[in-house]
């Protein structure tokens, strides 16, 4: 090789390195101001939760004056056990259900397995605001209507309509399957096998292997089933008929009235909950030793 | 017992029956429901007549409809892009950051899509108002702008929105591909003198387009069936196909039209994602 060419060589390379230098450095700053992209607005949004003004552009000094006035307003707690209400049936239902199709789909070969395993999909594709227009119809044509279960939930007296704990179950069993599933796939099949030759039955494995192994998997999927219901909007309003409010539809409401702290004190607590329910589901996840797909829900 | 366990077809059935009944009567009649009612007639007061018609489809293609099916498709076509454009290098930003430190930036990016989605919208809506929102009265308060820019209860503001709420959904799949990929692939590029574009262009993007096809659609077909975002950032004035669906069930009564507007809607969806897929794999096998 001479020695024009060896020169060539290593300004190449002097080049390609500064090249990959400035590349790296562009990439961490585009990263960071993503990353404020999708932090700011609801930074700004609990800043102003604090706010001493009826105003949400400008800074009046600091306050807790409307979480006190949102914790007086009853519609906005009514809302709220409604909305826990709703989470925890519909969760424990659809963490079933789910659990049952996971299982089903995943561990056996059967005639039609394609159409089920589609059909549990399409709940997960579908957008939506179709969703809760057809089972709105359904409601309306069935018996079922918008009937409430009148129930008492820790002295708060809630009428929930029982196509609302529907629609949610109907949702979430999809995203409890898929959590479920994945968590099926991972999970190392010898112990069971392993269960059998020592004489276990299929009901002894399931109890004393499968359950246990695939714990992280159904807690996640009930999680992100929790999350979901908590957060719905769209499919609560269109199936709950009139004057049944959990706190994302009363939030509805009180945005198209006006843009108020209050909204924002709601919004505030509503992301602690959010954020609460992350967190747990990390530490869950680190106790079980892996688990990306069950944090992440997809 | 004994048949039970040398029949795991029945075994199966078993475990699937009752999560299936529940699926057949709560998912799939409705949407049976939805199918017959876009072909029948409007009752007086809400409700349908049992009368076989074609005119709700007809209409959903009359200009006056179509048009906003046009638009909502132009709004997610042009939120699925931008979604792409910011979220790509956003996923590469995490995928070639130090193994220790990837975990935490993609609980980072979990958590605003943990959070609720109206409350997300919402943020936005105190930031964009015309008159009052955060940008506005900052931006003239400095006397940068002596009129306030039209921000919101546009198209803008519901693809801002859009592209806010769905940036998580389009990067996770993305990074998931370019976490796979095998790093001596981009050496032997290298060593065969590729430069960095180059490399990428031959080698990271072709393996990457499972995760751009998967996010694509996770954002597209959200974006297209939208709902909240332009109830709350169009102001009223700019709608979306899914606000004329919801009109005809909350405001008009007109049952059948709403079924064959989101019948016509979910075909849509449907054909576009098979445009795409098809489309994806010839670019792909071309590459």
């Amino acid at each position: 090789m001479s020695v024009k060419t060896e020169q060539m060589q290593s300004n190449h390379d002097i080049w390609e390195r500064i090249k990959s230098k400035l590349g790296g450095w562009s990439l961490s700053a585009y990263g960071i101001l993503a990353f404020a992209f999708l932090y700011l607005p609801i930074l700004i949004l609990v800043i102003f939760s604090f706010n001493d003004s009826r105003s949400v552009s400008k800074w009046a000094g600091f306050t807790t004056e409307w979480y006190g006035k949102m914790l007086q307003d009853g519609q906005i707690l009514l809302s709220i056990w409604n909305s826990l209400f709703l989470a925890i049936v519909s969760t424990i239902i659809a963490t079933i259900l789910g659990t049952l199709v996971a299982l089903g789909l995943e561990r056996y070969r059967f005639r039609g397995k394609t159409a089920v395993d589609s059909m549990f999909y399409l709940p997960v594709i579908i957008p939506d605001i179709a969703m809760a227009i057809m089972l709105l119809l359904f409601f309306n044509m069935s018996g079922i209507g918008f009937t409430p279960w009148k129930v008492n939930f820790f002295g708060a007296r809630l009428a929930v309509p029982y196509s609302v704990i529907i629609g949610h179950v109907a949702f979430n069993t999809s995203f409890v399957a898929i959590v479920v599933r994945a968590r099926l796939t991972q999970m190392d099949r010898t112990l069971e096998e392993a269960a059998q030759d020592l004489y276990a039955n299929a009901w002894q494995t399931f109890r004393r292997v499968t359950l246990p192994m695939l714990m992280p998997g159904i807690v996640g999927g009930a999680l992100l089933a929790f999350t979901l219901s908590l957060d719905d909007f769209v499919i609560t309003f269109f199936t709950s008929g009139a004057g049944f409010n959990t706190l994302p539809v009363r939030v509805f409401g009180m945005i198209k009235k006006g843009v108020t702290p209050k909204i924002n004190a709601v919004s505030t607590l509503m992301l602690a909950v959010s954020l609460s329910l992350v967190v747990i589901s990390i530490l869950l996840s680190r106790r079980s030793g892996d688990g990306d797909s069950v944090q992440m829900g997809f | 017992m004994e048949r039970l366990r040398r029949h795991p077809e029945l075994q199966a059935w078993l475990i699937l029956a009752i999560p299936v009944i529940f699926l057949l009567i709560f998912f799939m009649a409705p949407l049976l429901i939805v199918f017959v009612y876009s072909f029948l007639e409007r009752g007086k007061y809400g409700g349908v007549e049992w009368v076989f018609t074609l005119d709700n489809i007809r209409r959903v293609f009359d200009p006056l409809y179509f048009k906003t099916f046009l638009r909502s498709f132009y709004i997610a076509i042009v939120t699925t892009l931008i979604t792409l454009g910011l979220g790509y290098p956003l996923a590469y930003f995490i995928a070639k950051s130090p193994p220790s430190r990837r975990n935490a930036l993609v609980f980072a990016l979990m958590i605003p899509f943990w959070t609720n989605f109206l409350i997300r919208t919402y943020a936005w809506v105190m930031l964009l108002r015309t008159h009052t929102g955060l940008i506005n009265v900052t931006l003239m308060n400095w006397g940068i702008i002596s009129k306030p820019l039209p921000l919101y209860g546009n198209d803008f503001a519901i693809i801002l929105g859009l592209v806010y709420g769905w940036l998580p959904v389009m990067v996770l799949p993305i990074y998931a591909a370019l976490e796979r990929l095998d790093e001596s692939l981009l050496e032997a590029a290298r060593d065969l003198y590729a430069s960095s574009g180059k490399a990428f262009w031959r080698v990271t993007w072709p393996l990457s387009i499972p995760g751009v096809v998967a996010g694509s659609m996770l954002v597209f077909i959200p974006s297209l069936g939208a709902f909240v975002t332009p109830a709350i950032l169009g102001g009223g004035k700019s709608l979306m196909i899914g606000n004329i669906i919801s009109n005809q069930f909350l405001g008009a009564h007109d049952w059948p039209f709403g079924s064959a507007l989101s019948m016509v809607m979910m075909i849509a969806m449907l054909i576009a994602t098979l445009i795409y897929f098809r489309w994806t794999k010839k670019s792909e096998l071309a590459t």
